[in-house]
């Protein structure tokens, strides 16, 4: 930084009143004088709001006055719709699972069955969600969140016998590359779920899951793919292991739809797009409307029928199983109503205490004169 | 500058003409480099350099932090982006600035110059000159390295420099040559010179230098008096040879150019302590998520191991812990985004271009506008509360001007009307073809009265046309150029000139007029000269008819008292004429003659010549002498001129003291003018309560004197008070009120006894910390330079402090420049204000440097002060416009956008710290990594710099309306440490609103295909999209002047936003890199949700309503004053009724003084002669010395027309060897009369401001410098070996006559040093003549009145 003020300037003599430039007879003929340019004179039209009562008193009326209906809307329509949730974790003595809970270890090959009755009070009248639910699992760790590996599973052929490192360390096992690698996809949730209605003559009729339609389209058909293609999916993957704690190969998932199976698995890439929060649902499966004139789900018992495979208790997590209807904005969501009323209501309130306090404290009057 | 350091050198030998001798001292070479870098170093030595800026480490070191795999929380590029943005920017305007170093430097270093080699003068670059050459210097050309002067085509080896370059005068200098080395001549016998010179190491003392030459086993001593410095010009001589002694880095004038002092602003000061903060606030935020990773790994996560192990290296939850903590310094540091530095330099440039751009800062007379220098000072433009402002130069234009008289008993030149019809300006070229044509007048009566040929009128022009003491130089029949000591002297010859009485030329004992077109000679008998206490001047002369009459012009003070009697009625009436000139701030002489006759003139003349040759108190004798012959005079009339201030000052200081800021004047000049100019730009009025002057000579007597000022002060403003409370209410009225202007024309009857502009109420008083700061009234403080000596030693600061600012205005005179950096740092140091200095000289060098900023006035006085400064222009009137308006603009606008900055920042980052307490605190992000790149680089700094940029509360004429306006920025009120907790709070706040929101919705939402919501993309898309509305929002809120460009950037920036991220998150861009781009599908599956919008209307209106609530009751029940003017600008526009309150229209009716006579009447008088007049200079002319007209010599370069008479003194020149003419200063002291001012001080004891005059009436560098003894004793013969110090009594034996003896006194112990302060005194008094004649006369012409060789007249 040995900078210094010294220029040639400096020994330039001829500075005909110009500072720095070193004036030359041209220059002294030129005028120096700025261009009268409105934005160099920054004179450049513009709108200057001011906050004043005519104009932040009615916003706040008009905020108020958008909101609350709004608000009743969607109260309304959150009300509306159906949703029954169960906790099927097995966590007290008497709940039917608590054997499979306590019980699990990761090396058991044969699955641990479980039943769970309930009732529905209320019939379900059009499409039924049946969503998954696990509490108190961080799906979104840093670590975990990032322990896959995208190229894979976008079917790369050299990301999937070399994933990326990424995936430690689920990413090798006993000297073959794990397909799919990482925790995500090692932590899979492979609970199954059947669902019974059990009709008032006590038969139990299976109620029809469909397992397809359950992930985001971007997910199925553009970030996930096979390596291959969907053809010969063994010969694919073959060369690579399954992660530690699947049951069976990836190409194996769903053994019914060869469509369904390897990296597209629905399932699969349900698990794969992580929660946001550690208590989280996902999509298990669309119980659809049949017919027009019934309820998708009647009201009435009800059986769940649990594979329980996914241990949780070990982290004091929970397993919950939701079904739920669906309108235009969604699942039921009471909060975004009533967050809509209140914020309407305070704005409107506030709309009117500004205005007393602005007639009666106003200290600006109208006048063009500044008071002293 | 970067070559090796040699060991400091002890001494430098040089040897002329003897290269390889000189070269084994390796001395530096003429080679100057001033740039930084070449092509290979910049890459290195610039990241070198930015890397030591602390925030650029910062950010490396994050960048390193991210490269750990176990830490990284983010991308690398996240950072590098960023960082490599402001590395390159700053890299490139780095590189641009050193291309204009390397550029100038090798202009400068390939300059031409003769360098005599081998007995032949060759031509040779600069660069290639070395030390121990000999070169030769032609007229008008700049010295190339620091020479030793050997010989010069002048007599004597006298030669003249120009010094501007180097301290900023553009008087000329005298230096000369060793005499054994002046007589070498040609260049024959300079090739052969091989003297020694064996002098001090290099040093950036600009007044000094000490060596000694050795020549053929001699010694002579020498003295800077013998060395020109690179940087001057020379001029008046034909040309000169000199002896490189120091050349490149090791002159004197690089020595003095080093670095710049960098200068910081109270907003970086605070940002950066504000940035340390924050990094406090991270490391804590780091701790506190670093504690809950440690519980949460322990209570949860090492349960969870079986989904989510550790990572190898971590084996306990603490190490995780430790991973954490850093994992969460990178994700969160974006609270400090390192955007904020450049953004905060690209406004800063913005504002300086804005500057640069103003064409109401642009001054066409001389084509100038005003520039920014520094780009980083601008916002403190708006927070001014001290302005130190030079006087000359910079509050007037140092021209004088023929304002008014009053001739026996009339007054002329008044104007009647000042609203009236521009009066015609005279032509007197019909009448007087001599007459100048730059000369105002307006009054054609009094052109009348002399073409009547009015007795009184004639006289009186008469008198100013002999009585004087300036040259004149006559280059064509016409063409006259005055040189007058004095601008006011100029002025009042250029007036009779133009009357008809035109002063033509001088001989030491005639005077040559031409009145009313006929010439007329007039023998000069005598010069009673001015000094301080006579403050008067006469001169005795016999006309062609052989009457003897004296004429007298001075002080009225002093001139009044000595009149005939019989003038009491006269006296009365020109009494009160000169009590209205000084109230309207002009300056006064009082004229009168007396008739003598032979007798009397023959009796005094020998009364005259005993005193002239007393040996002691010879002082005293001569002005009781000049006592006894000034009495019984006739009164003529009275002359009033005006010290032109420069346009607008008034009203600009009437302005800036309303903005509550303090204007103090530090000037050089006297007391009396620094007094007069004081009440001619208003700073003083006859309304002050009390205006104290300091001018005790000693530490007790100006403590006292300060004493008295304070106790007077507490004292008046008790009584003061309780008038006021006793019910003067009324007073409030007629002042104007709060915010300052005038109203209207309705207190117009009241306006013309007020001052013009009145003072504003006093302030509310601030808490009363002691009693100093309750005072009220007006006080004004003048001190005087030796005063202020005293007055700022460490014991006495404090209670010179605390006087001067209970002051409203401040005067110090007599001030040298460094006393002038001393007062400012004394301010800087204990009042933490804001201070500016603004001048346009070179004394004026320190203080704006030490100043928080430097103005420096462009223009007349070189071009130090701009050099130095920080902001330059050309009027001092722009100084209001760049603090009330850009300024305070910019100060604006940096707060509003630090506000806003520190907010986005801290709304953006604090969300990842809610989302830690659901995450595990294992630093995972909230937001895409692109999202956390380009948020502060793209998405919101344009709408933000645009209105750091483009922001205007209120437009600029409305901010010199009010300017209370101004307040604001002085209390510090947009930005301090409590706004920025506010900001910070409301950053938070947001972000709580921003997570917590989309948590609560989103948890539990779902498609409406029944996927769920919650994902974490999903979340983070809508938290990034409602995050990036809000803080579009709030910027929509913050800016107040929405011009095409707001609209541009805000919109521009939300549309970036949905562009870039819908194109980060397309298919096709995933295609190609799958690991990169994983959100792909996200912007368009989550903005398609009606819900997500629904979530993000909702957290925006949460986060808004509060702020809107918030500022709406602000501005409704506690506005500012800018809102209320903006309230008020809103409400008449809707009126549609325009309302001409311009401030210009008030103000402009008031150009100059002399129209707007609004000042109070019959106020103090101010009395004239406070010229910057010196004595001694009738002598000069007396005696003949000055007359040698080396113009004339100097015409060789000139036309060489002159008047006859100077030709036959050419023609005498053989005559007395001895003189050496050119030496003006010299005839002063050969005529006795000691060098004026050192000796006046010294025989005049009382005279108070002599000592300083000294130092102040020269400029910093040059008053010490000695003047070589032999030139200014007119030194004999000239032995030419004698030592040059050799006792020059002696030497004046042939030609001083009469005055030896004084002579000899005046140089008792004659060492060369010894007088030569007073010497350089007077010489810069001969050419320190910076008025306009002298500018208008031209280089040549501007050559020093050089001494005849006659033998003066009176001899």
């Amino acid at each position: 930084m040995m900078a210094s003020s010294y220029n040639a300037k400096e020994e330039d003599g001829h500075h005909s009143g110009a500072p720095a430039h070193g004036g030359a007879a041209a220059a002294a003929a030129k005028s120096k004088k700025p261009d009268n340019t409105a934005f160099k004179q920054q004179r450049l039209p513009a709108w200057q709001p001011i906050l004043t009562a005519g104009t932040v008193l009615p916003a706040f009326f008009v905020i108020g006055l958008i909101f609350i209906p709004i608000g009743i809307g969607l109260f309304v329509t959150s009300n509306n719709i159906r949703e029954f949730e169960i906790d099927y974790t097995g966590v007290d003595v008497d709940s039917p699972c608590y054997s499979c809970a306590r019980n699990f270890s990761w090396n058991n090959t044969a699955p641990c069955l479980c039943s769970v009755d309930f009732t529905l009070e209320q019939p379900f009248e059009s499409n039924v969600f049946m969503y998954y639910g696990l509490s108190n699992f961080y799906q979104n760790h840093r670590r975990y969140v990032k322990s896959r590996d995208d190229s894979q599973l976008y079917g790369d052929r050299s990301a999937l016998t070399n994933p990326s490192k990424e995936c430690e360390p689920y990413r090798m096992s006993d000297g073959q590359a794990i397909a799919p690698c990482g925790a995500i996809a090692n932590s899979l949730f492979n609970d199954t779920l059947e669902l019974y209605h059990i009709d008032s003559n006590g038969t139990r009729n299976t109620i029809p899951l469909v397992k397809k339609g359950i992930a985001w389209w971007t997910d199925k058909h553009v970030k996930f793919r096979n390596p291959g293609g969907n053809n010969n999916l063994t010969a694919a993957f073959r060369g690579t292991s399954k992660p530690v704690n699947w049951r069976k190969p990836v190409y194996d998932l769903d053994p019914s739809d060869p469509d369904n199976n390897g990296f597209i698995n629905e399932d699969f890439i349900v698990w794969m797009r992580t929660a946001a929060l550690p208590t989280f649902r996902k999509l298990y499966r669309i119980i659809q409307k049949k017919a027009v004139t019934t309820p998708t789900l009647p009201s009435g018992r009800y059986v769940l029928n649990i594979s329980y495979n996914y241990p949780v208790l070990s982290f004091d997590g929970r397993k919950r199983m939701i079904l739920s209807t669906i309108s235009w904005m969604g699942g039921k969501n009471p909060f975004l109503g009533i967050a809509y009323i209140t914020v309407g209501s305070i704005c409107f309130f506030l709309g009117v205490v500004l205005l007393i306090i602005h007639h009666k404290y106003d200290t600006r009057n109208n006048s063009a004169d500044i008071p002293n | 500058m970067f070559r090796k350091r040699l060991p400091p050198e002890e001494e430098r030998r040089v040897r002329a003409n003897d290269r390889e001798y000189n070269e084994k001292f390796q001395y530096a070479s003429n080679c100057i480099m001033t740039s930084k870098y070449n092509i290979i170093t910049f890459l290195p030595v610039n990241l070198f350099e930015q890397f030591q800026e602390v925030a650029n480490t910062y950010f490396l070191f994050l960048l390193i932090l991210q490269l750990i795999p176990q830490i990284s929380s983010l991308s690398w590029f996240t950072t590098i982006v960023p960082l490599a943005l402001v590395l390159t920017i700053t890299a490139v305007k780095d590189a641009t600035d050193d291309y204009f170093r390397h550029k100038s430097d090798n202009q400068v270093n390939n300059r031409q110059s003769q360098v005599l080699i081998r007995g032949l003068l060759q031509n040779e670059k600069w660069m290639n000159v070395r030390v121990g050459d000999i070169i030769k210097l032609e007229n008008n050309q700049f010295v190339a390295a620091d020479l030793l002067l050997l010989s010069s085509s002048e007599p004597h080896g006298l030669c003249y420099i120009e010094t501007a370059e180097l301290d900023g005068e553009t008087n000329m200098k005298v230096r000369q040559s060793v005499s054994v080395t002046s007589e070498l001549g040609d260049q024959n016998n300079l090739s052969s010179f091989n003297g020694e010179v064996v002098c001090e190491p290099p040093n950036n003392k600009l007044d000094r230098f000490c060596g000694t030459l050795y020549w053929r086993d001699k010694k002579y001593t020498l003295t800077n008096q013998n060395m020109l410095l690179r940087g001057c010009v020379l001029r008046n001589t034909e040309a000169c040879y000199g002896l490189v002694i120091f050349a490149g880095p090791d002159t004197k004038l690089m020595q003095n150019s080093g670095r710049t002092k960098f200068k910081r602003t109270s907003i970086d000061r605070l940002m950066n302590t504000l940035v340390l903060w924050i990094f406090g606030f991270l490391v804590c935020m780091g701790v506190i998520l670093a504690i809950g990773n440690a519980v949460w790994e322990r209570e949860v996560g090492s349960l969870f191991q079986s989904y989510l192990p550790w990572d190898p290296p971590v084996d306990n939850f603490l190490f995780n812990a430790f991973l954490s903590f850093w994992s969460y310094v990178i994700i969160l540091n974006t609270v400090v985004p390192i955007s904020l530095y450049v953004s905060v330099e690209v406004i800063r440039l913005g504002h300086s271009y804005f500057i640069n751009w103003d064409q109401h800062m642009f001054c066409s007379q001389c084509n100038t506008a005003a520039e920014a220098r520094t780009t980083t000072l601008n916002e403190e433009l708006g927070q001014v509360e001290y302005i130190f402002s030079d006087k000359t130069g910079t509050l007037t234009q140092n021209i004088m001007s023929f304002n008014k008289c009053s001739i026996n008993g009339q007054t002329f030149g008044e104007i009647t009307d000042p609203l009236g019809p521009q009066p015609k300006r005279l032509d007197f070229t019909p009448f007087n073809p001599l007459a100048d044509l730059d000369f105002c007048f307006y009054d054609d009566t009094l052109l009348e009265s002399v073409k009547v040929g009015d007795l009184h009128t004639q006289e009186f022009f008469r008198l100013l046309s002999l009585c004087h003491t300036v040259m004149s130089e006559e280059k064509s029949e016409g063409e006259l150029v005055y040189k007058a000591q004095s601008p006011d002297e100029g002025a009042l010859v250029t007036a009779a000139r133009n009357f008809g009485f035109v002063f033509r030329s001088r001989t030491p004992g005639t005077i040559s007029t031409t009145e009313m077109g006929r010439p007329a000679t007039y023998t000069l008998l005598a010069i009673l000269d001015f000094n301080n206490i006579r403050k008067r001047m006469s001169v005795i002369v016999r006309n062609a008819e052989g009457r003897i009459r004296l004429y007298c012009k001075g002080a009225d003070t002093v001139l009044l008292e000595r009149l005939h009697p019989c003038n009491q009625e006269l006296t009365n009436i020109t009494s009160d004429h000169l009590n209205e000139y000084a109230a309207d701030g002009l300056r006064t002489l009082a004229l009168a003659y007396r008739d003598l006759t032979e007798d009397e003139w023959e009796a005094w003349s020998e009364s005259h010549r005993c005193a002239d040759k007393a040996t002691d108190c010879r002082e005293d004798r001569l002005a009781a002498a000049y006592e006894q012959i000034e009495q019984d005079m006739m009164l003529l009339g009275a002359t009033a001129i005006e010290d032109k201030l420069q346009e607008g000052v008034p009203e600009t200081i009437a302005v800036l003291s309303l903005a509550n800021i303090k204007i103090w004047v530090l000037t050089g000049d006297k007391q009396e003018t620094a007094v007069n100019i004081g009440y001619s730009c208003k700073m003083l009025t006859d309304d002050m309560t009390e205006v104290f002057i300091i001018s005790g000579h000693t530490v007790q007597s100006v403590r006292q004197e300060l004493r008295r000022a304070r106790e007077r002060m507490i004292e008046l403003s008790q009584t003061r008070d309780a008038v006021k409370e006793a019910g003067m209410e009324g007073w409030g009225e007629a002042y104007f009120t709060g915010n300052g202007l005038r109203e209207g024309d309705g207190t117009g009857g009241r306006a013309k006894q007020l001052p013009c502009p009145p003072p504003p109420p006093p302030p509310p008083p601030p808490p009363p910390s002691n009693l100093m700061d309750n005072i009220s009234g007006e006080f004004a403080l003048i001190i005087n330079g030796h005063s202020l000596a005293h007055a700022l030693e460490a014991d006495m600061e404090t209670e010179f402090l605390s006087t001067a600012c209970a002051c409203k205005a401040v005067i110090c005179c007599r001030v040298t420049p460094l006393q002038k950096a001393q007062v400012v740092e004394l301010i800087k140091k204990h009042k933490k204000a804001v201070t500016l200095a603004i001048g346009d000289g070179a004394n004026d060098v320190s203080m704006i440097k030490s100043a928080h900023i430097g103005v420096g006035i462009s223009g007349q006085e070189g071009i130090q002060a701009v050099l130095a400064s920080d902001y330059s222009f050309s009027q001092f009137r722009f100084l209001q416009r760049l603090l009330l308006v850009h300024g305070r603009w910019s100060y604006l606008r940096m707060c509003r956008f630090l506000c806003y900055f520190f907010y986005k920042n801290f709304a953006f980052t604090m969300v990842h710290f809610w989302f830690g307490f659901f995450c595990g605190f294992s630093a995972q992000t909230v937001y895409d990594q692109y999202f956390i790149t380009l948020y502060n680089i793209v998405y919101t700094s344009l709408p933000v710099l645009a209105m750091g940029i483009f922001d205007q509360d209120v437009p600029d004429h409305r901010s010199l309306e009010y300017p209370k306006l101004y307040e604001p920025g002085q209390l510090n009120l947009l930005f301090n440490k409590k706004e920025f907790f506010i900001c910070i709070a409301q950053g938070i706040y947001t972000s709580v609103v921003l997570f917590f929101v989309p948590y609560a919705v989103l948890s539990d939402a779902s498609q409406s295909n029944g996927v769920p919501l919650a994902d974490y993309q999903t979340f983070a898309v809508t938290t990034a999209t409602a995050l990036v509305i809000v803080v579009s929002v709030q910027i929509a809120l913050d800016t107040g002047f929405w011009t095409v460009i707001n609209h541009v950037c805000v919109w521009g920036s939300l549309g970036s936003y949905f562009t870039i991220m819908f194109a980060l998150h397309s298919q096709s861009l995933f295609r190609i890199f799958p690991n990169q781009f994983h959100f792909v599908g996200s912007a368009q599956s989550t903005l398609l949700q009606p819900v997500v919008w629904l979530t993000i209307a909702l957290a925006t209106a949460i986060c808004i309503v509060p702020v809107l609530a918030f500022r709406f009751l602000k501005l409704d029940l506690k506005p500012q004053l800018s809102d209320t003017v903006r309230y008020t600008q809103l409400v008449r526009q809707k009126k549609r009724k325009p309302v001409g309150r311009s401030v210009g229209g008030a103000w402009r009716g008031t150009g100059s003084v002399s129209e707007g006579r609004l000042g109070a009447r019959g106020g103090s008088r101010r009395s004239g002669y406070a010229f910057a007049h010196q004595e001694g200079f009738g002598e000069l002319i007396t005696s003949g010395k000055n007359m040698r007209l080396s113009s004339m010599a100097l015409a060789s370069f000139a036309s060489r027309h002159s008047s006859g008479w100077i030709d036959t003194l050419r023609r005498k020149k053989h005559t007395p060897p001895s003189t050496s003419g050119e030496c003006s200063p010299a005839p002063s002291c050969v005529s006795g009369s000691v060098p004026p001012l050192s000796n006046s001080s010294s025989v005049l004891g009382g005279s108070q401001d002599t000592p300083i005059e000294q130092e102040t009436g020269t400029a910093p560098a040059q008053n010490t410098q000695p003047v070589p003894s032999s030139s200014s004793q007119t030194p004999p013969a000239i032995v030419p070996d004698s030592e040059a110090a050799a006792p020059q009594g002696q030497a004046q034996a042939p030609n001083a006559g009469v005055f030896n003896s004084s002579a000899v006194k005046c140089h008792g112990g004659d060492s060369p040093g010894g007088w030569t302060l007073s010497l350089s005194t007077v010489q810069e008094a001969l050419f320190g003549w910076k008025g306009i004649a002298a500018r208008t006369s031209g280089s040549n012409s501007h050559g020093p009145p050089s001494v005849a060789k006659e033998t003066s007249q009176i001899e």
